[in-house]
């Protein structure tokens, strides 16, 4: 039964779950939210598990009519929602009636926006997820990697949890600065002392090449002294370097396999938060030891439970 | 042989058993694929080979880097090439013509040879599929006669026809979806190379060999293929 239908949308909302896991080795890129944590956040607020299927709203402009009474919950960017013309608090789930209209406007602070129900979307799963993947025509309501349409019809759990918001401590600051903890790793030693300087000590700005995929960051150039290399897996988050030094950050649709240089990656925190930055934002480096970063993630996963 | 193990992520582990591309490599890659998904067993989150490597990304939950590292060494010592071949050899039809395979001429013009003999060569060897990637069942085959490697397009196109048959210094592959691409197309092949409703899922298996089959229009036609012609090289 249709509990939510699309009235209004950019064509970039997508639903997203955790994405595929098991399969890289055919080629199937990973997917599933870019800011993890806020849609697991979101999922919590209702009592799902962290993974349960979202809808990943980019820059706002899109709305659902309730056809059924039920509790929603908004996290990651502050698209200044309202329900019915009345704003809905953020980083919080809130009921809905039959027939009110919820509307995403447009990010006052962060870029995705993350809509949960109870028990998730419903959503085919292939390859043991739903989550969306134009390129790869896989996921989504259809199974064929559309992104949501206007009249589609969504369909959720029934449950219809008290609401409860996020304490301010469990989600990052959207309008401070973003501080991204990265690890040296992969060709880190074979790039410039100056470069191995630069990267953390030098302001980058977000590029307006940045997708799904990867996003692209402009400020020192970065040398790489190594040889040519043999194209291998890239997990999520790496740091590669194209020959004109301008890093690319490598997020949960790129592709499997690269062949380009890397001065590190990411820690999976630093992604959630990089897919808040808008393009023309500046962002920053700090390098984590390895453990550090681990107990980072792991502290960060328990508060989802 | 000792693998180099390297640090890539947090969670994320590559281990480099050469660091070139050689046909010999296929049985110690398969060799270290089995043990490594032996040991991690439950820990193991996606284990992703490629030419001289294989990206091991484990559960940071449940494994400190330390444990992967220690595990990953145990796996992998007194490793023996695998012994029998795992892989399956597919004759795969290709209509190699220029409405397809719009690079066809201009890649026969530059190694001066015709393109009947360019067909010839591309179609002769037996491949080796080295590895999946870049899109969902796209399969890196090699090693191409020496004498038919060319760098890529100095400009990708925007659009490659799911089912063009290209060639890129000593590989060569066919598109399983429609995608943008830098390689140089010779042909079509009419057969689905990825069903992500059915395992196993890719047609083509790393360690699967591969024969290309030059066929006719008709054949094409009747096996499925759409004729419809490439947009102009970029």
């Amino acid at each position: 039964m249709t509990l939510l239908r699309v009235v209004k949308t950019l064509g970039l909302a997508q639903l997203q779950d955790g994405g595929r896991f098991g399969c890289r080795h055919l080629g199937v890129t990973q997917g599933g939210p870019l800011d993890w944590l806020a849609a697991g956040l979101a999922n919590r607020l209702l009592g799902n598990a962290a993974d349960a299927c979202v809808v990943e709203i980019p820059w706002g402009g899109f709305s659902v009519r309730a056809e059924q009474d039920t509790t929603l919950a908004l996290c990651g960017a502050d698209l200044g929602a309202t329900l019915d013309g009345k704003p809905v608090s953020h980083n919080a789930s809130f009921r809905v009636r039959a027939g009110q209209q919820l509307d995403c406007r447009s990010p006052r602070s962060g870029v995705r926006g993350y809509l949960a129900t109870p028990d998730g979307f419903k959503a085919p799963r292939l390859l043991g997820a739903s989550a969306t993947v134009g390129r790869e025509r896989l996921g989504g309501l259809q199974g064929d990697g559309r992104s949501l349409q206007l009249d589609d019809q969504l369909s959720a759990g029934s449950r219809r949890p008290a609401p409860v918001s996020l304490s301010p401590d469990d989600y990052f600051d959207l309008s401070a600065p973003a501080i991204l903890s990265m690890l040296f790793a992969a060709e880190y030693a074979q790039f410039s002392g100056h470069s191995l300087f630069a990267v953390t000590n030098h302001s980058w700005a977000v590029d307006n090449r940045a997708d799904r995929m990867g996003v692209r960051l402009t400020g020192p150039r970065l040398v790489y002294q190594g040889p040519g290399l043999v194209s291998t897996a890239i997990p999520l988050g790496s740091i590669q370097v194209p020959p004109d030094g301008q890093p690319i950050i490598l997020l949960q649709d790129r592709q499997t396999i690269g062949g380009y240089p890397r001065i590190g990656a990411l820690t999976p925190l630093a992604v959630a938060r990089l897919a808040q930055c808008a393009p023309g934002q500046p962002v920053r480096l700090h390098t984590l030891g390895q453990e550090a970063a681990r107990q980072q993630t792991l502290l960060w996963l328990q508060r989802l439970q | 042989m000792t693998p180099r193990i390297e640090r890539v992520a947090v969670d994320a582990l590559c281990v480099h058993l050469s660091d070139a591309i050689d046909p010999d490599l296929l049985p110690w890659l398969q060799a270290a694929d089995q043990a490594l998904r032996q040991r991690f067993a439950g820990c193991l989150i996606d284990l992703v080979p490629a030419y001289t490597s294989l990206l091991l990304h484990y559960d940071l939950v449940q494994l400190s880097e330390q444990q992967a590292r220690a595990w990953a060494a145990e796996a992998l010592q007194d490793l023996q090439p695998a012994a029998t071949r795992s892989g399956q050899l597919h004759q795969l039809p290709v209509w190699y013509a220029p409405g397809v395979g719009p690079d066809l001429r201009a890649v026969a013009t530059r190694l001066g040879c015709s393109q009947r003999e360019l067909i010839r060569r591309h179609s002769q060897p037996v491949y080796q599929v080295y590895a999946l990637g870049f899109a969902p069942g796209f399969a890196y085959l090699g090693l191409l006669d020496p004498a038919l490697a060319l760098p890529r397009l100095a400009t990708p196109r925007q659009q490659v026809p799911a089912g063009s048959v290209a060639i890129a210094e000593r590989q060569t592959a066919i598109y399983p979806l429609p995608s943008p691409g830098g390689w140089h197309l010779l042909g079509r092949m009419p057969l689905p190379l990825f069903d992500p409703h059915t395992p196993p899922y890719s047609l083509l298996q790393p360690g699967d060999q591969v024969q290309l089959v030059a066929i006719e229009r008709y054949e094409f036609i009747r096996l499925g293929g759409d004729p419809t012609p490439c947009e102009a090289p970029a």
